[in-house]
């Protein structure tokens, strides 16, 4: 496979940092190939490289060596600015820490992007508005972060994250600084995006999230070393996982 | 005590089995006298998603063979256009064994012993590499893990049955966190 039909396809994906006695491989020779639609999680422990892999795959880093391509445009040799412009329009991030701007409201911050890619002050408002509505915060609209819970402001940023229609969402330990009950209400916003057809990549500690992506990869020093397909195999009865069956 | 004693042994019960069946519905019927059919839909409420392992006869047959062991008795009432419906009520024994039952603080039987005895023999006799049946049982897991958290997200806030779901999930994960350390140990074994 060429990768040809996938939304997002990497080759031989390396990326090191430091040199001489302190060059560390941080990822090494990874392939990865989404399908659309696709929700992948990406497991390991911490400092196997996951993280970068998926900075890697947002262009937010660019790779020591290795071809990685997005909707079909080569991205390890693009400019900056073109970067930067695909970025906005093509790819979604949530990160661990929320990263909203303490500033702006939680309609605000769900706007900027659009506002950065040119859209109309008003389309802005009108998408940003019915975003908040799908992840439930219809009546935090002109609530600052700070006044928030964590599982609040993550939804804020995943809503900012769908801004511009993403070809994927990349997500980084979403639920990294999340209580049980707001790790469920994230859960349940991932699942009801993966319904409806959102490319997904999720790097993340939480079996839970884990369990529920159709594929799961396990990262260790940097390399694939598992490769599991959660979804279309055949799975146990919820009746013998729970226990009720002798 | 005796009357306990009596009891068939679960496991020449026929077909599919819901261990906790029996103590669950002398629980029920401590709270009040109920029928068949009333006992059946409490049961469901609180399996939810899970229901479906509750064979539709298991509940009556259940409670016929309850009422053979002297732990409850059932009077036949009459009701007008029905047939008659049978009301269980509790005996004295029944309703000891359902205090015995809630002061048991034993957990069902955990699989780690098992497992971890399969590994160790699996190395020992060179018949099979641990970490493979580690990553097997991972997949296993996984698979039920998504399941579980799948049907934990569907379920309506509020739901009964949600808080059961939860748990299940919290012990999938705890249980994928010793595979965890299971597979560190055998590599590490298998290195060294």
């Amino acid at each position: 496979m060429d990768g040809n039909d996938s939304v997002l396809s990497a080759r031989g994906l390396r990326k090191d940092y430091g040199s001489g006695s302190g060059l560390v491989h941080a990822v090494r020779d990874v392939s990865l190939d989404l399908s659309e639609g696709e929700a992948v999680a990406i497991v390991g422990p911490s400092g196997c490289g996951k993280s970068t892999l998926l900075y890697l795959l947002g262009g937010l880093e660019r790779p020591t060596a290795g071809t990685l391509q997005l909707a079909g445009r080569r991205l390890e040799q693009m400019p900056e600015a073109g970067l930067a412009r695909l970025r906005r329009h093509a790819l979604g991030f949530v990160f661990q820490a929320f990263h909203l701007v303490d500033e702006l409201t939680a309609l605000e911050n769900v706007e900027l992007p659009a506002l950065l890619a040119g859209a109309s002050p008003r389309k802005a408002r009108e998408r940003a508005t019915a975003l908040l509505e799908q992840v439930g915060l219809e009546d935090r609209l002109q609530h600052l972060p700070s006044a928030l819970s964590g599982g609040e402001r993550q939804r804020v940023a995943i809503a900012r994250a769908l801004a511009n229609g993403p070809e994927v969402v990349l997500a980084d330990e979403p639920t990294g600084n999340l209580d049980s009950a707001a790790t469920t209400e994230v859960l349940r916003l991932f699942d009801r995006l993966h319904n409806d057809g959102q490319t997904l990549v999720v790097v993340t500690h939480d079996e839970r999230i884990a369990a529920t992506a159709d594929r799961l990869i396990t990262m260790r020093d940097g390399a694939f070393v598992d490769e599991t397909k959660l979804t279309g195999g055949r799975a146990r009865s919820l009746t013998e996982i729970t226990g009720l069956d002798a | 005590m005796a009357e306990a004693a009596e009891l068939p042994d679960r496991e020449s019960l026929q077909g599919y089995q819901l261990r906790v069946v029996r103590e669950v519905l002398l629980a029920l019927l401590a709270g009040e006298a109920s029928h068949g059919y009333q006992l059946r839909a409490r049961l469901a409420l609180a399996l939810g998603p899970l229901a479906g392992a509750l064979n539709d006869g298991q509940v009556y047959v259940t409670l016929n063979r309850l009422e053979k062991a002297g732990l409850v008795t059932s009077e036949r009432v009459g009701q007008a256009d029905k047939p008659d419906r049978r009301v269980y009520e509790l005996t004295p024994a029944g309703r000891h064994q359902v205090t015995e039952w809630l002061d048991d603080t034993s957990w069902p039987k955990p699989a780690p012993a098992e497992f971890h005895l399969k590994l160790v023999a699996a190395a020992a006799a060179g018949l099979a590499d641990p970490v493979g049946i580690v990553d097997r049982q991972r997949r296993a897991l996984l698979g039920g893990l998504g399941q579980a958290q799948r049907a934990a997200l569907a379920e309506p806030s509020g739901s009964v049955a949600a808080i059961l779901l939860e748990g299940v999930v919290l012990r999938l994960q705890a249980d994928l966190r010793w595979l965890e350390a299971c597979a560190r140990h055998w590599n590490a074994a298998k290195e060294g």
